[in-house]
């Protein structure tokens, strides 16, 4: 088959020239001209690549104009697209046509960026992160806008997704929401129980993160992206040092690369206790979520035992992690593995076993693989409806690429696909760290990070618990962080989420949506 | 069922197998939370979570309150789904500029006497994310506050020690 990058660089119509200044070498970014840029991603939409992300940059200060990157993704690769635009009305060619979540991160470039996207249809330029009573001309990303700016609220409306008809109704639910959860806004069009449509607003805690880390030194962004979304802490942590070290070309030292792999294992092991919990618990089976709360909390006070935190966070660090496991450590987690896993085993039995859970379970809340596929989603969400995309396999780093872990895949795209994939992430991490402890290198735990070149950029990806996290950084003319662009696997299953609700009824949305439990923090940023 | 019943048996009341020093500290805490509850509140303190631009951290240790370990309705703590029927508000942050409005309503859906705890670094003085385009900052910022909990995030035992300090 041939490559991502052979199909750019044989096709001489595109007139695409790829970038020195761009890291790791494994994925390669090429310049095209405004023109091209559709064309260009038609070849990618042809070669089945799906659409990572699209983002917007701002380079006056480098004395350049405004850039739009799409990043792509097929099986082991990654390629970068990028268009130059003037700083005076930028515009570009949509991708929505092509790729279904464009259509997203496009309405985020024109909110935060104002940078409009052009061509045969854009039927959404609603604004998507800033709110109807942020004023239109308000594009805090760009360089010009400063970070403490105080927006006054101007008059908007929001134009809802209609549907008409005798008997049909709308239920607004948020942002705040009845249980202990993330604040959103979902409208749901419904007639007796029956969901006829779902539209998600989301964006109600974007706090300015990408703009945060403007001004923050580049150690310092691993506390800020510690922060994205604390129930994954790790994996954007790690995500954001791997960019950063790839940038600086330095390799963390094995122990901490080891290390970093158990707290990521660990952080999706906790994640999926308390996700199967809640699951059955919002099927009306509370027995389950206080069982699986309280393997959830053995695993964070060993966390907090051996590591100092109960969430992780902060732990990893640029140039390796911040604490080393004490001498006991490798002990302490056998002995919690070997106290966790009959526990796990006996209540997966029972899962198994309930046929009133079944019944809730199945068949709900089914994302149809080739729609999985259609959105782009990825993690969990994609692997429960038979997509085969885990980027610790596709695109592993030390200890992934001699530890691999199992793909684990589910064809019934159903609540219950979502539910045992996480089973079977629990059991599979389990071995992982049981492996990783038995080949734990001696040694150094940190390793200096260098002054950053001006002018460079790199991308990195990890498969935190949700899935495929995508970090792309881009340092200035004096190597500070020009600007950090964010992709959390919510951002594109959120999408998922419209999709599978269609023909379910109203009171199982809290159980759909548990089962996908997306990020509105990532989202939101 | 049977499986069912006998794992319930074989876990027996996990809130009493906690580790000396946590559990220590823990019915301490929750003692005295308990007799200022009964005092104050009639056996009973309503509370009601919201999340007004947290990164999340916050809400998973506000979620582990209720979980058996915790267990926090032994104390007469109950989190509930209305603001109209809270005594107090749990508010985690920073405020988000999108969740002004939301936060606002919520406190004036909240019927007085009512208390405020700001919960978590980011909700007592904006954290890492501070007061900027988007984010408002500490939750004082945008509404009375009775008492803070800091951390990031704080754990389920400071979070019951800080409940206490705002209603002893």
């Amino acid at each position: 088959m041939t490559t991502l990058h052979a199909i750019i660089a044989n096709n001489t119509l595109l007139a695409a020239e790829r970038l020195t200044t761009a890291w790791p070498a494994s994925i390669p970014v090429f310049r095209v001209e405004t023109l091209c840029f559709e064309d260009t991603s038609r070849a990618m939409k042809r070669a089945g690549a799906r659409l990572v992300a699209e983002w917007g940059v701002d380079e006056t200060l480098m004395g350049r104009g405004l850039a739009v990157y799409a990043a792509f993704g097929r099986e082991d690769e990654y390629l970068l697209l990028r268009v130059d635009l003037p700083l005076e009305s930028p515009s570009f060619l949509s991708l929505t046509k092509l790729f279904v979540p464009a259509f997203r991160f496009e309405r985020q470039i024109l909110s935060l960026m104002g940078i409009l996207p052009v061509g045969h249809v854009h039927s959404d330029l609603r604004p998507w992160i800033k709110h109807e009573d942020w004023p239109a001309s308000a594009w805090p990303l760009r360089k010009s806008f400063p970070a403490g700016q105080r927006l006054e609220r101007v008059a908007g409306d929001y134009p809802w997704v209609q549907v008409q008809g005798e008997g049909v109704y709308e239920i607004p639910v948020g942002p705040v929401h009845a249980g202990i959860i993330e604040p959103g806004h979902f409208r749901f069009q419904a007639m007796g129980e029956d969901i006829i449509n779902l539209e998600e607003r989301l964006g109600y805690t974007h706090k300015g993160i990408e703009k945060r880390f403007e001004g923050l030194t580049w150690q310092e962004g691993a506390r800020l992206a510690a922060r994205v979304s604390g129930d994954c802490t790790v994996g954007h942590a790690l995500t954001y040092c791997r960019a950063l070290e790839t940038l600086a070309g330095i390799t963390v030292p094995p122990r901490a690369a080891w290390l970093r792999a158990i707290m990521l294992e660990r952080e999706r092991i906790a994640n999926h206790l308390g996700d199967i919990g809640a699951i059955a618990n919002d099927a009306g089976f509370a027995f389950f979520f206080y069982q699986f709360m309280r393997l959830k909390e053995g695993v964070l006070r060993v966390n907090s035992q051996l590591f100092g935190h109960r969430l992780l966070m902060d732990r990893v660090v640029a140039g390796g992690v911040a604490v080393d496991l004490p001498k006991d450590g490798p002990a302490v987690i056998a002995a919690e593995l070997d106290c966790l896993v009959p526990e796990f085993e006996r209540l997966v039995a029972i899962y198994d076993r309930n046929t009133s859970l079944d019944d809730r379970l199945r068949g709900a809340g089914v994302l149809p693989a080739d729609m999985a596929r259609e959105i782009g989603a990825v993690g969990l969400v994609a692997r429960a409806s038979g997509q085969g995309l885990d980027c610790r396999l596709s695109h592993p780093f030390a200890p992934y690429d001699q530890i691999a872990p199992r793909l684990v895949t589910m064809n019934s795209c159903d609540v219950h696909a979502r539910t045992w994939v996480r089973i079977e992430e629990v059991r599979d991490s389990v071995r992982l760290i049981r492996e990783l402890l038995t080949t734990l290198p001696q040694g150094e735990t940190l390793a200096p990070l260098p002054a950053i070149d001006a002018d460079r950029s790199s991308m990195a990806v990890v498969e935190g618990w949700r899935g495929e996290i995508v970090y792309w950084l881009q340092s200035g003319l004096h190597g500070e962080i020009n600007r950090v662009a964010i992709r959390d696997p919510s951002s594109v299953n959120w999408l998922g989420l419209e999709q599978a609700i269609h023909g379910n009824i109203v009171p199982d949305f809290p159980l759909c949506n548990k089962s996908f439990n997306q990020s509105y923090s990532g989202h939101d940023l | 069922m049977l499986r069912i019943l006998h794992q319930i048996f074989r876990t027996g009341v996990v809130t009493e197998a906690l580790p000396a020093a946590t559990e220590t500290e823990l019915i301490e805490v929750g003692e005295r939370l308990e007799r200022a509850i009964r005092r104050r509140f009639h056996h009973s303190l309503v509370i009601r979570e919201v999340d007004a631009g947290s990164c999340n951290g916050c809400e998973l240790e506000i979620i582990a309150l209720n979980n058996p370990i915790y267990n926090c309705e032994r104390f007469g703590l109950q989190f509930t789904a209305s603001p109209r029927f809270a005594d107090l508000l749990l508010v985690t942050g920073p405020v988000s500029v999108n969740m002004e409005i939301a936060l606002k309503r919520t406190y004036d859906a909240t019927p007085t006497p009512k208390l405020v705890v700001a919960v978590g670094d980011c909700g007592c003085h904006g954290g890492i994310f501070g007061e900027s385009y988007a984010s408002l900052g500490a939750v004082k910022n945008v509404i009375p506050v009775d008492a803070e909990i800091p951390g990031c995030p704080p754990t389920p035992v400071q979070l019951l020690h800080g409940i206490l300090r705002v209603i002893a």
